[in-house]
């Protein structure tokens, strides 16, 4: 991190256990963690701040959750990159990865990611998105 | 009222009409089904002309007799089969022959009549064909409906499988890059963690198979006379050591010392165990459980309230779904396969033709009831 002031990562996440680990994996990596539990909690979050980066899981009260936030936070700050991070894709066969252009259009998120998600990969993947 | 699209294959000018006039004032109904097929018919010479309107139009039935000018009959419906095109093939012909036949049926057509025929031969066999055909349609359609629930079924299932597992490997790849240093005390919580999503996984497998064994009718039932009031008395001790983690106190009232009804002993309990543990974990700390057993002459009637967090109206028609499970602020840190109460209402209702009832209020309690009738 160059800058002196901590970069703040909002995550939100209904599986506690899922939210503990990202949330000590972005802490070891040198950012202040604000965190959340529901799409609700996701939302007044949005409303209150605006953070360096942001992930979403993606099934939580709805099944949609995670697009849903996405959508809203990318609405009131476009420049905030967004990572969703669910295990959806391999459970169903469906492709959520932002592949094409017609994904990226609505699917307002800049990364998506397989839950299992090691450390290295995360570190690796947030660096890219926020040019460190 | 719906209307059946019958092609008409014939090089005689005077069989063609004369069907269409059979088929103009004709409509099939069943007992079973509320609209009545009628027919338009649509006429065409040979075979050739046949294979066209056949790629371009949709066709239910086709009236076909075998001997035409060009390509005959027997060659029109090997196109159909081939192309695998929707539609019901009867087999009209003058040269009724029992090769031509067995050709015809191996090649998928459904019926046979022979030449000449009676107006009454003819909607016989149109009644025939009708029906198979929508039958057919009509088991396809289900077919596609219930390979789409299950689809459903199975990817939140696999969700619901996946979670555990993602938050144990989590945990143990954090061991593994030592993340937090080399004390293992430090790592005391996310083993508990992991033993607690265990615990999970297991009771969710459990249940699932309870419901399959449900669903697919092989769950084996020993009825015999029981007591309801000594079934709630074990489940409530069952249920004690849960209930003392929150102070949550459990009362029993019932209208006589013992009720006896005709059950299988292990469905009781699960309606019981259902009923009690989800009134214990949903209620607030040092609230109570309260359970009403009650009977009259017909039936048998299981009253559970708690004094726990309630639940809105939405809350309450997504309650008995499979893996439904209610998430907000309240029910945060409470874990659950969300099968238990689909477990319950196929219980009650496909082995007794009881009911499950709930009302609830947010923040003050939800009271479940269980009505079975005496003589189920």
């Amino acid at each position: 991190m160059t800058t002196t002031e901590k970069k703040v990562v909002l995550i939100v996440d209904d599986d506690i256990d899922s939210l503990t680990q990202l949330t000590l994996h972005m802490k070891n990596m040198g950012f202040e963690v604000v965190t959340g539990e529901t799409q609700k909690e996701g939302e007044d979050l949005i409303n209150k701040m605006k953070p360096d980066l942001a992930i979403f899981d993606l099934m939580m009260d709805n099944k949609d959750s995670g697009f849903i936030l996405s959508y809203k936070i990318k609405k009131k700050y476009p420049d905030v990159p967004v990572i969703i991070a669910t295990a959806v894709t391999a459970e169903t066969g469906l492709m959520f990865g932002l592949n094409s252009d017609e994904d990226k259009q609505w699917i307002k998120a800049d990364l998506y990611l397989e839950k299992g998600i090691r450390y290295d990969q995360l570190q690796v993947q947030v660096k890219k998105l926020l040019k460190l | 009222m719906a209307v059946l699209k019958v092609l008409i294959v014939d090089d005689e000018v005077g069989i063609r009409s004369g069907l269409t006039r059979i088929l103009k004032n004709f409509s099939v109904d069943f007992p079973f089904v509320e609209e009545a097929f009628t027919f338009e018919t649509i006429e065409v010479g040979t075979g050739e002309e046949a294979l066209s309107y056949l790629d371009s139009t949709p066709i239910d039935i086709v009236l076909l007799d075998n001997k035409l000018p060009g390509i005959h009959g027997i060659e029109v419906l090997e196109y159909i089969n081939n192309k695998n095109i929707d539609t019901n093939v009867m087999m009209i012909t003058s040269y009724a022959s029992l090769d031509l036949a067995i050709k015809a049926t191996n090649n998928g057509a459904y019926n046979f009549v022979p030449k000449p025929f009676t107006p009454q031969e003819l909607k016989t066999a149109m009644e025939g064909i009708t029906k198979h055909l929508y039958l057919s349609r009509m088991t396809k359609t289900l077919n596609e409906e219930s390979k789409q629930v299950r689809f459903q079924f199975l990817s939140v299932l696999s969700h619901e499988l996946k979670s555990p597992i993602n938050a144990i490997e989590g945990y143990l790849r954090i061991m593994q890059d030592k993340q937090v240093g080399t004390d293992l005390n430090d790592y005391e919580q996310m083993i508990e963690r992991s033993l607690e999503r265990i615990r999970g996984m297991r009771s969710l497998i459990m249940d699932m198979l309870d419901l399959t064994k449900l669903e697919n009718g092989k769950k084996k039932r020993e009825i015999t006379k029981v007591d309801v009031v000594q079934i709630a008395q074990i489940s409530i001790d069952t249920m004690t050591p849960l209930a003392a983690q929150k102070n949550v106190k459990i009362f029993l009232d019932s209208d006589q010392p013992n009720i006896y009804m005709n059950a299988d002993n292990n469905e009781m309990e699960i309606i019981f165990n259902n009923l009690i543990s989800n009134a214990v974990k949903y209620n607030k700390t040092n609230g109570t459980v309260e359970i009403k057993i009650a009977t009259d002459d017909n039936k048998i009637s299981i009253a559970v309230s708690d004094t726990g967090i309630g639940m809105s109206e939405d809350d309450i028609a997504k309650l008995f779904q499979e893996f439904s499970r209610i998430k907000n602020e309240k029910t945060k840190g409470i874990s659950g396969s969300g099968l238990g109460l689909s477990i319950l209402k196929k219980t009650v209702e496909d082995f007794y033709h009881g009911t499950v009832t709930v009302k609830s209020t947010p923040d003050v309690g939800s009271t479940f009831t269980v009505e079975i009738p005496k003589n189920y």
